[in-house]
């Protein structure tokens, strides 16, 4: 369990991390989605201790990181693929960190294994390419066997294969009860690895929901309907006690799936039909509407603080007020 | 593009899982219990690390290979170049001096690159994530560091010395074991002192600039300060204490005897825990 409260981290003046607060189960995946820019990699250095926070707390089952007493034990992170001594063999750089937290050395053989690092143990990590990196930085957060992992951006640049195997890691970790923080700016990606999310935009919170009800919150599925009968259609959907909406000078929406029934009521009324399509709104598209509100905000209100642990999943968004709001609600 | 092929239930597998989703509350129970044995974290196993460290990346062997070609082997040549009668009270680990002069630079370089490199290259904050106790980190660097240094040194000028000894050796020479330690004391510390500046500025070129301007600048300055009746006194004070100096006091190459070099010394061990304290401090404050 890793529970942070009111995480705030400022570079001068920019805010990179803005009062964070939310806490990471164990025996789940949880999702760290955010654009780039977002906070994620600063959040997760606070966590382990790298980063000194401006303001708030992070706690690992309770006890500050650096009062650990066998780190490795607890967290395996990987931050960056590329943050070895590229002159050190894949086995040495495996055997000083083991050597740290007195891990046996036959476990860095268990490791290099685990991530199929064994016929090149002993060359130099600069010779890697990024998946063999990665994979050697993951051997890193495995040395201790710890109940809590976490990963920055594990996929970013690995080729299909790298990424379905880092995926089902993932998965096959958390199953075991472990504790996953796995962070990423693509939706798609967390959708087929996390069991849990927490969205931030610009260093705040936007979401903290299960992965469940974020998918049936933002994946409205609808029918598209294009006809040049348009008022003939709209009637006689009306009068068949379907709600339609306009969404465009020739386009209707329906929502729901139900394609076959306006097909059937078209042809009934002899309606010539151009388009009868059923839609899913991506959750891509859900994530960046989510973000954009995020971003729109700053833009709008002048840096008016947001309330702590912001709204869950689709928050209602301030109306996109005239421009000019801002400043008004700045002077008074 | 990918789309989600099924939702993800959002209770993952439970199988043989304790029921640990029943209790969200800050209940700390141990979700997943590893059979590795939990040891509690010391300097020891900060030690062991960093020997490793040490000893397997090339910077180390060419440093410390660089440093003894230098020293023994210039060291042999000059021993050649003497007879019996150079080394009347003086100790026979002299040659030693004029590679030495040169060598100190080698462990300058490796002091810095113990610390930089890791900055450099970004697996300072591996480092920190397995060990959060940055001083612990620090400590064991400085300790392995300074032991190889001393080591290396000691040995190379012992080995000038038993060599010279060997070949102009009349049975009443000096006695020269005090120049052996002070003399690698000297260009350890001064390795040392380059470890404590490149944590202050994680950066290798930078920090071994700055140790070769504190080396350098006050053996040369010096001949424009004494042209200066008001900067005169500094000027003495630099060509007294300068690091090139130091070493030649302590092999006894300006009084004659080999036991001079102790102020310089204090001082050199002054200035390097001072620069040890401000490591310390600024490890501490600053982000990874
Ligand atoms: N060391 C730093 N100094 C100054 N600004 C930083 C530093 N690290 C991150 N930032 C800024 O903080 C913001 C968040 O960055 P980051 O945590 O890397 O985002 P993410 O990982 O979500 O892409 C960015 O605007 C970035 O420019
Ligand atoms: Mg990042």
């Amino acid at each position: 369990m890793i529970e942070l409260e009111g995480l705030t981290k400022r570079y001068g003046e920019k805010v990179a991390v803005n009062h964070l607060t939310f806490s990471v189960r164990p025996g789940i995946v949880t999702g760290f989605l955010g654009p780039n820019g977002a906070g994620k990699s600063t959040t997760m250095r606070m966590m382990l201790g790298l980063d000194r926070p401006t303001a708030g707390d992070v706690r690992i089952d309770g006890q500050h990181y650096d009062r650990l007493k066998d780190p490795l034990k607890y967290i395996g992170a990987l931050l960056d693929a590329k943050a070895m001594h590229g002159g050190r063999s894949a086995f040495n750089h495996l055997l000083c960190l083991a050597q740290s937290n007195g891990i046996p050395s036959s476990r860095v053989h268990e490791v290099l294994d685990t991530v199929g690092l064994t016929s090149v143990a002993k060359k130099k990590a600069k010779g890697f390419s990024l998946g063999m990196g990665q994979r050697l930085g993951i051997a890193g957060a495995l040395l201790g066997d710890p109940r809590i992992l976490m990963f920055d951006e594990p996929v970013n640049g690995l080729d299909p294969e790298g990424i379905h195997w880092i995926r089902n890691l993932m998965k096959a970790l958390a199953a075991e009860g472990r504790t996953v923080f796995v962070s990423s700016h693509l939706m798609s990606e967390m959708a087929l690895t996390a069991d849990h999310l927490v969205v931030i935009g610009q260093g705040r919170l936007l979401a903290d929901t299960s992965m469940a009800d974020f998918i049936e919150q933002n994946s409205r599925s609808y029918v598209r309907i294009r006809s040049p009968q348009r008022e003939r259609l709209l009637d006689v959907l009306h009068s068949a006690g379907i709600t339609v909406v306009q969404a465009g000078a020739e386009t209707l929406e329906v929502d729901g799936g139900k394609a076959e029934r306006i097909g059937e009521l078209a042809a009934q009324h002899h309606l010539v039909l151009h388009e009868l399509s059923p839609q899913q709104a991506s959750l891509e598209e859900a994530f960046m509407q989510l973000t954009a509100e995020s971003v729109e905000y700053h833009a709008h209100s002048g840096g008016a603080p947001s309330p702590a642990g912001a709204p869950a999943a689709p928050s209602p968004a301030p109306a996109p007020g005239q421009w000019g709001d801002g400043w008004k609600e700045g002077r008074s | 593009m990918s789309t989600p092929q099924q939702p993800p239930t959002q209770t993952p597998v439970p199988q043989a899982v304790p029921d640990w989703q029943a209790a969200p509350g800050p209940s700390y129970t141990a979700a997943y219990t590893s059979p590795i044995p939990v040891t509690r974290t010391h300097l020891g196993h900060a030690l062991a690390s960093e020997w490793t460290k040490i000893k397997s990346v090339r910077s180390t062997i060419w440093t410390l290979g660089v440093f003894l070609v230098l020293v023994v082997g210039i060291g042999l040549l000059v021993a050649a170049q003497t007879t019996n009668e150079d080394f009347g009270n003086v100790p026979y680990t002299i040659p030693a001096f004029f590679g030495l002069v040169l060598g100190q630079i080698c462990l300058i370089t490796l002091g810095v690159l113990v610390i930089s490199s890791e900055y450099g290259t970004g697996m300072i904050r591996t480092t920190f994530t397995a060990s959060p106790q940055r001083h612990r980190v620090l400590a064991a660097k400085l300790i392995i560091f300074f032991a190889v240094a001393f080591v290396v040194s000691a040995f190379a000028i012992g080995f000038v010395g038993l060599v010279t000894e060997s070949m102009h050796g009349s049975g009443e020479g000096t006695a020269w074991g005090g120049s052996v330690v002070k003399g690698a004391l000297y260009v350890s510390l001064l390795g040392v002192l380059a470890l404590a500046v490149g944590s202050m500025l994680r950066h290798s070129a930078g920090a071994i600039t700055a140790m070769l301007g504190l080396v350098l600048v006050p053996a040369i300055l010096p001949a424009f300060l004494l042209m200066s009746e008001s900067l005169r006194t500094i000027g003495e004070k630099m060509l007294d204490y300068n690091a090139p100096n130091a070493l030649a006091k302590i092999f006894g190459l300006d009084e004659g005897n080999g036991s001079g070099g102790g102020a310089q010394l204090g001082l050199l061990a002054g200035v390097t825990a001072a620069a040890i304290a401000g490591a310390f401090v600024l490890l501490d404050r600053r982000d990874v």
